[in-house]
């Protein structure tokens, strides 16, 4: 009549615990994301210039994701184009983070503030996503600036609303009541105990903003919007793809956009066992 | 279960109807501001190729309003828009409210199919998954829906073409009408043919939202007190979940449902891209890269309404519908 | 109502338990911050019986994971739950795969709010609860018999728990249980927030189904309402049952009761000394292999604080104690 619980994992995990398996996934993850952007900085520049020899051939060992039109190797420009990606994604998680911590900050400091970041909230999300990134990047000139302000700047709504739920439960505790009769303006204590408490929900709310924005980089970039075409970014990789997919030539889209599914995954596994082991509610699934 | 209060759903209209109002005066004041700094020269784009008299592009200047101040320009804008003329698009040379017409007619036939496909299929996985609750299958459709997630949606569409119409030959590469063909001519199987795969495509991405969504809400309200005493009073398996299970996250998944219009149009664009399926979507991208403002506007403020009517329903259902509301509010 | 009782025991003398629980412990894992993993410990070493026509209240305090006693009967513990021991229904070893035949039929428990009640159902139909298409007339019949009985109208029955007053809804609860033809009913925390005319109806209400023949356990935190309808009363005190006393052990100072915190309890009441007792119940990682009334206790030795006192019978009644004799 006993209900055992099945602890251990199978395979190769198979005696790790729970804590030690996260811990070793989000690891290899981290790990993979390293050598990507790190490959993508040193690769050699030879290989993505243009080699009329070896045009079209499709995947081999020599090219492993085949060669384009021009003969460039296509590994090497998907490479570059994930490190791209990661950059921009990276850069562009940064600003919704930080614009998310200002405005979670001001929600705490009093009710007229605070309805105004939710009207804030509630107009950027009343226009479709990805139109609205289009726009923003349009008002930009577009390019890699236009690009990255316009992600930034529609993907801080989620960390914020998480963020404004976190505040008003640590605004019912004593210490802040007691901070108040002392005369500590709003502003203070917003910067000496609210923030701190914070970090630790910005850094995993910034990692799980991370896929979103790159998959939205890409889609804009594909559109026309993002990065200019000169660059091997997987949206203008893809983009000219599609010129050649009628003559066969799958691997020209497959892999590159393959790399970046796995990309976008590993960022998401990563930020998914972070927070498993920052609230361990959600590992009792 | 449901007692329509007439009161309240007139007041809940008027907000709504005010909101609206206030949403769409601030929506096109803000992306008026955002063209107005992007380096458009109106004129430019409509000249084309043509060659014009010096005459002619003073005239065209004076109708596109190089000259005139912002607020002037908007103001014009508003005035005209109030009266239902939205402007001319540049590039189809036509009025763009027939522009819109056109296009989201048929950009609503493939999010209207591709968003009920993925409701019901994402539902049943969603349901199948939480009731088997870290089983394989559970598993399996998780993975499904975590890779689902964090595909590329314009890259699955790639790949849906290179399978179906490259590899299998099922359907032509070039998924669109031909804007040559006349409106009359294209029959309705034409067009039922050229929706398939973009809705596929874009109800196969919907899926994984509602199926994490539906497998949680489940497996919260099978650890509920009432599905505790269901089983204590022997219910058990299949008619379990069916009776208390499937009733009572049916509810929260059609609501969200309905709030992911946004993320339904941005698919759209997408998916409305790689196939040249001739949607809104399509026409928004277009009126961007070639700046046609007076387009791109008006699409803005239609999208607008759209999404804000998938949140209108949502409130509906949360505040007419569902019982557990008022519950929950005579309990605090 | 002591001769009733009285003869209650004396039919029971030579009868079986229709439920005997034996060393029933139960503990939960769970995750803390950083994914560690946890052991914790709701209910050890835990002892009790009930019999057919009686009424067996297990008191102890809120939270304190008696609720957890009447899953753990039922077969309906999460699943990150272990539970060791053993329980015998009518003489046979209770498996889960028995409870699952069992619950709803023979064993049924009677929820302590409307939350147990699903949201979006009509009150009827979950009183009937789920029942094969030919039956549903049988039910829908009886369903009509048991609201009647209840002074409950039939516009009730096509109310949502949220509509439901309390009173209401605790003779909603309670008619659940009578749908079935269960012999041991367990009712759960059934007294909370109601005034007390409807108090004593409820607890009339546990009172009938004993007679009936079925055997009720009643877990409260109010010793008060046990003392009124009980026949024997099961002290629970931290994850254990530290006394079972027979109703007429209750009386004068307590000096019939056995355990010093049984009689504490009793001369805490407004009717007899109102005396507070002091200190706390332990939680379960403040329990250090002693006694778990060690703290409190008044008649403590040396010897307590290092053995974990064995449950003993004692004229008439189980005690957990070890300077009782």
């Amino acid at each position: 009549m006993s209900t055992s619980v099945a602890l251990n994992g199978k395979g190769m995990l198979r005696g790790l615990n729970l804590r030690q398996r996260t811990i070793l996934l989000i690891s290899l993850m981290s790990l993979l994301l390293m050598t990507v952007l790190a490959s993508s900085l040193y690769i050699d520049s030879s290989s993505l210039s243009t080699n009329f020899d070896s045009r079209n051939l499709a995947p081999s060992l020599e090219h492993p994701f085949g060669t384009d039109w021009m003969g460039r190797d296509m590994f090497a420009r998907t490479l570059t184009g994930l490190g791209l990606s990661i950059m921009v994604g990276a850069f562009a998680s940064a600003i919704s983070t930080f614009v998310s911590v200002v405005l979670g900050l001001l929600s705490s400091m009093g009710r007229a503030a605070d309805s105004f970041v939710s009207w804030l909230v509630d107009l950027f999300l009343s226009i479709p996503h990805l139109l609205l990134i289009i726009l923003i990047s349009i008002g930009l000139g577009g390019g890699a600036t236009g690009v990255i302000i316009g992600v930034g700047l529609t993907h801080w709504t989620s960390l914020t609303r998480v963020v404004r739920a976190e505040i008003k439960q640590i605004n019912t505790q004593d210490y802040i009541h007691i901070s108040r009769n002392f005369g500590k303006s709003n502003w203070w204590i917003a910067r000496k105990h609210i923030l701190p408490h914070l970090v630790p929900q910005f850094l995993l709310g910034m990692i799980l903003v991370f896929p979103h924005a790159i998959l939205h980089e890409a889609s804009v970039t594909f559109l026309g919007f993002g990065l200019s075409p000169h660059e091997p970014a997987i949206g203008i990789i893809l983009s000219e793809s599609m010129r050649y997919l009628a003559a066969g030539y799958w691997w020209l889209a497959f892999f590159p956009g393959m790399s970046l599914l796995i990309v976008v995954l590993a960022v998401d596994v990563i930020g998914e066992n972070l927070g498993k082991i920052m609230d361990p509610r959600k590992a009792h699934e | 279960m449901i007692k329509v209060r007439h009161k309240e759903l007139a007041l809940f209209s008027l907000k709504k109807i005010l909101k609206l109002i206030c949403l769409l005066v601030v929506v096109s004041i803000a992306s008026f501001w955002l063209v107005e700094q992007a380096p458009i020269d109106p004129v430019k784009i409509y000249i084309g190729a043509m060659s014009v008299t010096p005459e002619q592009k003073a005239i065209l200047e004076e109708y596109w309003g190089v000259n005139t101040p912002a607020r002037e320009k908007y103001l014009n804008w508003v005035g005209n828009a109030l009266r239902g003329d939205l402007g001319d698009s540049l590039i189809y040379r036509m009025p763009v409210s027939d522009v819109i017409k056109e296009r989201f007619t048929a950009s609503l036939a493939l999010m209207a199919s591709a968003w009920l496909l993925s409701g019901v299929i994402g539902f049943f996985l969603g349901i199948v998954a939480g009731m088997k609750n870290g089983t394989w299958i559970d598993k399996a459709i998780k993975t499904y829906c975590y890779i689902l997630l964090a595909t590329p949606t314009f890259w699955l569409a790639l790949v849906m073409l290179l399978i179906f119409s490259v590899y299998l030959g099922w359907f032509p590469i070039g998924l669109g009408v031909p804007i040559a063909v006349a409106a009359q001519e294209v029959t309705l199987l034409d067009r039922l043919k050229h929706l398939i795969l973009p809705t596929i495509t874009l109800s196969l991405l919907g899926v994984a939202t509602i199926a994490m969504f539906t497998r949680e809400k489940l497996i919260e309200v099978m650890s509920s007190d009432y599905v505790l005493f269901a089983k204590a009073r022997g219910e058990k398996g299949f008619g379990l979940v069916w009776r208390h299970g499937v009733r009572n996250v049916a509810l929260p998944a059609i609501t969200l449902q309905f709030l992911g219009f946004s993320e339904l149009f941005g698919g759209a664009v997408l998916v409305e891209q790689v196939f040249s399926y001739p949607g809104l979507g399509q026409a928004a991208v277009e009126a961007g890269i070639r700046s046609d403002v007076p387009l791109l506007l008006g699409i803005v403020l239609i999208s607008t309404m759209f999404v804000f009517i998938g949140n209108m329903m949502a409130d509906l259902i949360y505040q007419f519908v569902d019982p557990r509301i008022k519950q929950q509010e005579t309990r605090a | 109502m002591s001769v009733e009782m009285a003869m209650n025991n004396d039919d029971r003398e030579g009868s079986e338990a229709l439920l005997k629980v034996k060393d029933l412990s139960l503990s939960f894992f769970q995750y803390t911050s950083g994914l560690r993993q946890t052991e914790l410990k709701i209910i050890s070493n835990m002892s009790l019986e009930a019999y057919s026509g009686e009424v067996l209240a297990v008191v102890g305090s809120s939270g304190s994971g008696k609720s957890l006693l009447a899953h753990a009967i039922l077969g309906i513990l999460p699943s990150n739950s272990r539970l060791s021991g053993s329980m015998e229904y009518k003489g046979q070893s209770l498996t889960p795969e028995k409870k699952e035949e069992l619950r709803g039929k023979e064993i049924a428990l009677i929820p302590q709010s409307t939350t147990y009640l699903d949201p979006l159902m009509k009150v009827s139909e979950q009183v009937m609860g789920s029942s094969e298409k030919k039956d549903k007339e049988v039910m829908r019949k009886r369903q009509t018999e048991i609201f009647q009985r209840y002074n409950l109208k039939a516009a009730v029955g096509r109310m949502l728990p949220h509509e439901l007053s309390g009173g209401m809804a605790r003779r909603v609860l309670v008619s659940t249980a009578l749908m079935s033809s269960a012999k041991l009913i367990i009712a759960d925390e059934p007294t909370p927030g109601l005034d007390e005319r409807s108090l004593d109806e409820t607890l009339k209400y546990f009172k009938d189904m004993a007679k009936k023949g079925c055997a009720v356990i009643l877990i409260t935190h109010d010793i008060e309402a046990a003392l009124k309808i009980s026949d024997r009363i099961a002290i629970f005190y931290a994850g254990t049952i530290l006394e079972e006393a027979r109703i007429e052990d209750f009386r004068n100072d307590g000096e019939d009761l056995r355990h010093p915190y049984t009689r504490a309890l009793w001369n805490a009441l407004p009717q007899n000394r109102f005396q507070a007792i002091k200190g706390h119940q332990p939680m379960q990682d403040e329990l250090n292999g002693g006694c778990v009334y060690f703290e409190r206790c008044s008649i403590r030795t040396e010897h307590c604080s290092k053995d974990i006192p064995q449950l003993k019978r004692i004229s008439g009644g189980l005690v957990r104690c070890n300077n009782v004799s």
